[in-house]
């Protein structure tokens, strides 16, 4: 497609405005003023509405097709939740209102929905307290880490430096942690992708602040240990701290709260159906157990004896502050609390039930085409192959599978992450699709494994029936070329 | 894949060559074929101090973004900046023009802990 300024003609125009009877007088000194005119494209109306109608039929999204990629991205997030969030209402609200005297009885709802939505979210997490201040989930997590350290730090423990993190673990574990001021000690996993327990035995000391689990973790795989592993880190004097990612496989069926998590944060667009395309707003909720609520940012809402909401910023001596600024993004929790009340107890359990259901769902059909490392188990929310099969038989690796599949009109799943799974594949259809789509899913992935044989050639070119072919994403990684 | 007979390994596909009680060090063929195409590498800083184990630089792919952990305990000596320029000359050379960086002041028994040639080339079969 062509960019519109390659559609200009000379002297088209798509508006021409009257004659203005004012005349201009600017300040603006003769040096910073433009010497030619503003190069912008010489476009009719139509042009614009075509070339643009047009730049939007090549985008892909959930609501036109599948996407395999799941929560981590884009899952299908119900529309009503949007209208929820236009009220005007709300959208004309200013924060500083609920802080000015007399100002807090013209918000209530607002106070109501944010009061609301973090009780909620305690009642699923099994959490003492919640704040919805972090702006997204790595703001979330660095929140969490920080609340582990004001925690330590307030019991005159300074020796505890260290922060031990799974190989599974997303890479924003150890980044968070980092930002916060504590080494990483890595910990493997054991051959069933779970937390290897001997080497976590070695690793724990009182020199130890905690451990972030993701659970179920990033293999999609659900550590049966995780009660004895909460044992082990709270003996040593750790905090155990929950890495809510995938808490969309587990919700209303087990809380972190009950399993020995002290911390978790929620990515709101994973579990809550808050969509976060284009980088946010976004929105990362922190729970925390009873020990650490003095430590939770401020502003926090509270219920008085009548009923009504008020903004309190008292008790925060020992408060970390702000992480962002007033309440956080608080469309983004009109979406979630939206959703929650939508659902219900029982609808929550059930979305969880589904997305368990389709990913083993695809895993059952699959496993005979590709390899599935960890067989044996039942997955959670995602299942997690690996093209070894193909690449050993014909030389077609992940990357060629997953440009196979934009070639049949499917979004490309997570590739080569989990890091601990050689080429892998980590589908998750999330819990909105049909058997039917399923089924054509399996059947594009069976297709493309007989290509693999029959013609490997033609898997190193795809894609060939998409916009744009095969990227040279070596150059694009080290040549980027970024022009307005 | 090749696996030269007179460097140490590590088990985080790192490998080190010592002369003159210099070392040098950088990742080997398997660890470049499994990152794929290198398009960038973060490099320590000379003098800087590092111990056996701990991050010494990041390489990125376009896969993922790893980092290399120092084999030995030393001090950074040279750096190979023609790498900021050219990274994928690790993917091309992982034993010769690919090396990372050179360490002084060495502990040299360091390389008691590490697996030689033929240690390293069962250590990867056993991977697989």
């Amino acid at each position: 497609m062509k960019l519109i300024y390659e559609e200009s003609t000379p002297k088209r125009r798509g508006v021409i405005p009257p004659k203005s009877g004012i005349e201009c007088q600017t300040k603006v000194p003769e040096s910073l003023r433009r010497k030619e005119k503003a190069p912008l494209p010489e476009v009719s109306e139509l042009d614009v509405v075509r070339h643009y109608t047009n730049l939007s039929r090549l985008n892909y999204s959930v609501d036109t097709n599948f996407y395999p990629l799941g929560s981590c991205t884009m899952k299908y997030n119900p529309k009503v939740n949007e209208q929820v969030a236009r009220l005007e209402g709300f959208t004309t609200l200013h924060p500083y209102l609920s802080l000015v005297p007399g100002g807090p009885e013209k918000v209530q709802g607002a106070l109501e929905t944010i009061y609301e939505t973090e009780q909620k979210l305690c009642e699923i997490t099994g959490m003492k307290a919640v704040t919805l201040q972090p702006f997204a989930g790595a703001n979330g997590e660095f929140t969490g880490v920080m609340l582990i350290a004001a925690y330590h730090k307030d019991r005159g423990d300074s020796k505890r430096r260290r922060m031990l993190i799974p190989d599974s673990a997303h890479g924003t574990n150890p980044a968070s942690a980092m930002m916060a001021g504590f080494e990483i000690t890595p910990i493997p996993s054991d051959p069933k992708g779970w937390v290897d327990l001997k080497a976590l035995e070695a690793a724990l000391g009182d020199d130890v602040a905690g451990l972030m689990l993701t659970a179920p973790n990033t293999v999609g795989l659900f550590d049966s240990n995780v009660g004895k592993i909460s044992e082990m880190v709270h003996k040593a004097g750790g905090l155990m701290y929950y890495d809510g990612a995938n808490l969309n496989a587990i919700m209303g069926h087990a809380r972190p709260g009950d399993l020995g998590f002290d911390v978790v944060h929620l990515n709101m667009h994973k579990t809550f159906s808050t969509p976060h395309g284009g980088g946010g707003p976004g929105a990362g909720a922190v729970g925390v157990k009873e020990q650490l609520v003095p430590f939770l940012p401020t502003p926090r809402v509270t219920k008085k004896a009548d009923g009504t909401y008020e903004v309190g910023v008292a008790d925060s001596k020992k408060s970390m502050g702000h992480i962002a600024p007033f309440f956080g993004n608080f469309c983004v929790m009109l979406k979630a609390y939206a959703y929650m009340l939508q659902l219900g107890a029982e609808g929550i359990r059930e979305a969880a039930g589904l997305a368990v259901l389709n990913a083993n769902y695809l895993k059952a059909r699959l496993q005979d085409t590709f390899k599935f490392p960890f067989q044996d188990q039942i997955c959670m929310h995602e299942c997690v192959c690996t093209s070894e099969w193909q690449l050993e038989k014909s030389g077609v690796n992940t990357l060629d599978i997953a440009k196979m599949l934009l070639d049949r009109g499917y979004h490309a799943p997570t590739v080569y992450f989990p890091l601990i799974v050689h080429e892998a594949i980590m589908i998750e259809p999330t819990e909105t699709e049909s058997k039917e789509t399923l089924d054509a899913f399996v059947e594009s992935m069976k297709e493309i494994a007989k290509i693999t044989e029959t013609d490997p050639e033609a898997c190193h070119r795809a894609p060939e029936r998409t916009p744009i072919g095969r990227m040279d994403e070596v150059a694009a990684a080290k040549n980027m070329i970024l022009k307005a | 894949m090749s696996v030269p007979s007179e460097l140490y390994y590590t088990k985080d596909h790192e490998w080190v060559k010592v002369e003159d009680g210099k070392a040098t060090i950088g990742i080997t063929d398997f660890a470049q074929h499994e990152l794929g195409d290198i398009t960038y590498v973060e490099l320590p800083k000379a003098e800087s101090t590092v111990s056996k184990g701990n991050e010494i630089a990041t390489i990125e792919s376009v896969k993922a973004a790893s980092d290399v952990y120092s084999p030995i305990t030393g001090t950074v000596d040279e750096v190979n900046e023609s790498l900021e320029s050219s990274p994928d000359v690790i993917n091309t050379d992982p034993y010769g023009e690919g090396w990372i960086c050179t360490l002084k002041d060495i502990v040299v028994d360091d390389l008691n802990t590490l697996m030689n040639a033929e240690q390293y080339e069962a250590f990867l079969k056993e991977e697989k």
